[in-house]
């Protein structure tokens, strides 16, 4: 059978320490048996890695930051569209989603997919939402409030026992076991993204999390479940493994079914010792572990793009148990025209 | 008191929970010991065994025996039927 040729365009090149999911989503799409894609990246920063891995990226565009606002993005994505003629594009960083989500319905008429949650999808899962999201699907939520300023954290105190966390609108949070640690972090990370801020109880237990798509109906496409075995002081996971855990599917499912969840998605949960699940984030887009799933068996990027283009998605019944994911760092050495092209140009 | 589901064994001697990702290794006493739980042996009849097979008191054998049991319900190896 001959490979359906196509043109994705994907974000998240970021292949750094705190990288972003672009990399290995590519890799998954590269890997499929139905597509032969030709991949085009979207890039905010000269030094993101993926732009100068040539072997993955054919080329790279910069595009302008979601604080720009829609219609720059469109320009731009316009111009990449009448060279590239793209088919699918799959943004994949929380920040700049909402943006992609206002476009989506202009992507669409200048031919391009894509298969994003809608908006009340990922408002509601917002994590300043979560203790009502928490409440309406009937799972658990560790309990938390949303401050708008430094004074706020003097009434969450009296709601929220130490140690909390504090954080971030979009990325970011940090354990604080007193005012000191939480006025310290609640500054740190509120310079950086701004308010809302979020005080979220600690909940002792294992941090496992679940990769997972969504087909928009309630079906669940493909769902893995696993545990970080190395953590990086980003807290980013460097190492991790799959398992067997069936009650992760079944609350992963139930979500998906609930809230008819349309795209990729990460659970991270906590397990305590009685084997309780507090749900204490989701991240609307696949995570940057996410080539886990497709050496596990399921190729979760690969069939986000099927569903993009509209084609029949079977949903994945089961995944190898015991994978395993070991990051790695390595020098990519390019030449200074390279980067000289990209600040001029800014193409690649 | 029996073997959890969720654990895999391997002939060397690693153990491996695949619902929570933890492994661990077993030297050969520990592995044999666990070939006799999962054939379903109580605790009198490994210790028998055990003492027959190896030059061991049987003070030291039972303590050692109460102590690795132990740590195989810490683990959630062996768990409560």
């Amino acid at each position: 059978m001959s490979k359906k040729r196509i043109t994705i365009a994907a974000t998240g090149l970021n292949n750094t320490d705190n990288p972003g999911p672009g990399i290995p989503f590519i890799r998954g799409v590269l890997d499929s048996d139905f597509f032969n894609a030709k991949i085009i990246g979207l890039a905010y920063e000269n030094l993101e890695p993926g732009i100068y891995m040539h072997n993955l990226v054919k080329k790279s565009y910069h595009i302008p930051y979601p604080t720009a606002g829609s219609d720059l993005l469109i320009k731009r994505l316009e111009y990449i569209n009448s060279i590239e003629n793209i088919d699918v594009l799959i943004p994949n960083f929380d920040a700049e989603l909402y943006t992609f989500m206002k476009a989506a319905d202009k992507l669409k008429r200048m031919g391009i997919k894509t298969f994003l949650p809608t908006l009340e999808q990922y408002e509601e899962r917002h994590k300043s939402n979560l203790s009502e999201f928490g409440k309406k699907y009937r799972i658990k939520v560790p309990e938390s409030k949303t401050v708008f300023s430094e004074k706020g954290l003097d009434e969450v105190e009296k709601l929220i026992k130490y140690p909390f966390y504090v954080k971030g609108k979009f990325y970011e949070a940090e354990l604080c076991y007193n005012k000191e640690q939480a006025i310290t972090h609640l500054r740190k990370i509120s310079a950086k993204w701004g308010f809302p801020i979020i005080i979220q109880q600690y909940v002792t237990g294992t941090e496992v999390n679940v990769v997972a798509l969504g087909d928009g109906k309630g079906n669940t496409i493909g769902a893995v479940p696993m545990r970080k075995l190395y953590i990086t002081d980003k807290g980013k996971a460097w190492a991790g493994i799959t398992l067997s855990d069936d009650n992760l599917l079944k609350m992963t499912k139930k979500l998906i079914r609930q809230t008819r969840w349309r795209g990729g998605m990460e659970l991270e949960i906590i397990k305590t010792k009685n084997n309780e699940y507090y749900l204490v984030e989701i991240n609307p887009r696949l995570p940057a572990w996410v080539y886990l799933s497709v050496g596990a068996g399921q190729n979760l990027p690969e069939a986000l793009v099927k569903l993009a283009l509209g084609v029949e998605v079977k949903p994945y019944k089961k995944y190898k148990i015991g994978k395993i994911f070991i990051r790695y760092s390595y020098d990519l050495i390019t030449d200074i025209d390279e980067f000289e092209k990209l600040s001029l140009y800014a193409e690649l | 008191m029996k073997i959890n589901k969720k654990i895999a064994f391997s002939e060397t001697g690693f153990v491996y929970d695949t619902s929570t990702g933890d492994s661990y290794s077993l030297n050969p006493i520990g592995l044999e010991i666990i070939e006799y739980l999962r054939k379903d042996k109580s605790f009198d009849d490994i210790k028998k065994i055990m003492l027959e097979k190896y030059d061991v008191s049987k003070t030291v054998l039972e303590k050692s025996l109460n102590d690795f049991i132990s740590s195989l319900k810490t683990f959630n190896i062996l768990i409560d039927e």
